[in-house]
C-alpha cells in the first residue's frame, strides 16, 4: 500500500545542532557526521515538529516523491 | 521519550551565569564548554556536544517554549548564510585573542587588573563586589574577560530568542560554526 504521509526535507543550510533530532517522534532524524541532518524515509511520517523548531528554518514538508 | 542525565544541563548552564555574580572565579569553568565541543568534534567527527550535551541550548528551549518567551520567527535568511556565520566566528575569535592579550598584559604587569565586565564588547560594568585577592591577578583578568564573553553570547542568544526562534543562538554560534567546519574537513569526501 503507497505511503500517504509527507516528507520532511533538509537544506543545505541545516547547522547540524540536533533539536530536530530531539523533538521527532518517530526518532526519525540522525545528524550525519556532524554535518547536517538526515531524515530516514522509512520512519518520518511528515508531522513537521522538527520543522516547526528548526531554528534556521531548513525543514521543509513536502510530498514525497 | 524518558528524561536523560544529559537533559538537565541546563541547569549547569543556568548556574554558571549566576555564580559568576557571587564568584568571578566559576568564569574559568567556562572553558569546558570550549574544549569539550572541539575535542569531540576532532576526535568523534560530530556535533554530539550540540546535538545532546549543550546546556545553552537546552536553556533557550525551555525559556522559548516552556516561558513561550520566544516569537517563534524564522530566522533572517543573511544569519543562517556561510558568510555571516563564519564572518561571527572570526570576530569572536579576534575578540577571545584580544580578551588572552590583556590577560598577558596582566601577567607581564603592563596594565592593572579591571573589576570590569565588558558586555557586547562594549558596555563596561563595574563587577567590583568579588573578591579578587586569593589568586594572581592575571587569573582573575582571564575570569572577568571570559565571564564577559559567556555573558555577552547569553545576551545574544536570549535576543535572537526572544525576536526568533527559541534555539536561534545554534545557527551562528562559534562553537558550533566551528566544530560543523572541524566535522567538515574531517569527513572531506565521505558520501553524505
Amino acid at each position: 500500500m503507497e505511503r500517504k504521509f509527507k516528507l520532511c526535507y533538509v537544506s543545505d543550510e541545516c547547522v547540524a545542532c540536533g533539536t530536530c533530532m530531539k523533538v521527532c517522534p518517530k526518532s526519525a532524524i540522525s545528524i550525519n557526521n556532524g554535518i547536517k541532518a538526515k531524515v530516514d524515509a522509512n520512519k518520518c511520517v511528515g508531522c513537521g515538529k522538527c520543522a516547526k523548531v528548526c531554528p534556521a528554518s531548513v525543514m521543509r514538508i513536502g510530498e514525497r516523491v | 521519550m524518558k528524561k536523560q542525565w544529559n537533559d538537565y544541563l541546563y541547569i549547569i548552564s543556568a548556574l554558571y551565569l549566576i555564580l559568576g555574580f557571587f564568584n568571578i572565579m566559576f568564569a574559568w569553568l567556562g572553558l569546558l564548554c570550549f574544549s569539550i565541543p572541539i575535542i569531540i568534534s576532532i576526535v568523534k567527527g560530530n556535533k554530539a556536544y550540540c546535538n545532546k550535551y549543550c546546556g545553552r541550548g537546552q536553556l533557550f528551549q525551555i525559556l522559548g517554549t516552556k516561558f513561550k518567551l520566544s516569537r517563534n520567527k524564522d530566522i533572517p535568511k543573511f544569519l543562517r548564510s556561510k558568510w555571516f556565520r563564519y564572518g561571527f566566528l572570526a570576530f569572536f575569535m579576534i575578540m577571545f585573542i584580544n580578551m588572552l592579550f590583556n590577560t598577558y598584559l596582566v601577567f607581564s604587569n603592563v596594565k592593572d587588573m579591571k573589576e570590569v565586565v565588558t558586555l557586547l564588547w562594549t558596555f563596561k560594568l563595574p563587577w567590583n563586589w568579588v573578591s579578587t585577592d586569593m589568586f594572581s591577578p592575571w587569573v582573575y583578568q582571564f575570569a572577568f574577560g571570559f565571564y564577559s564573553i559567556m555573558l555577552t553570547s547569553t545576551v545574544l542568544g536570549l535576543i535572537t530568542m526572544v525576536l526568533f526562534k527559541p534555539r536561534s543562538w545554534c545557527v551562528y554560534c562559534p562553537m558550533g560554526t566551528m566544530t560543523q567546519g572541524i566535522c567538515r574537513i574531517k569527513h572531506r569526501g565521505d558520501e553524505f
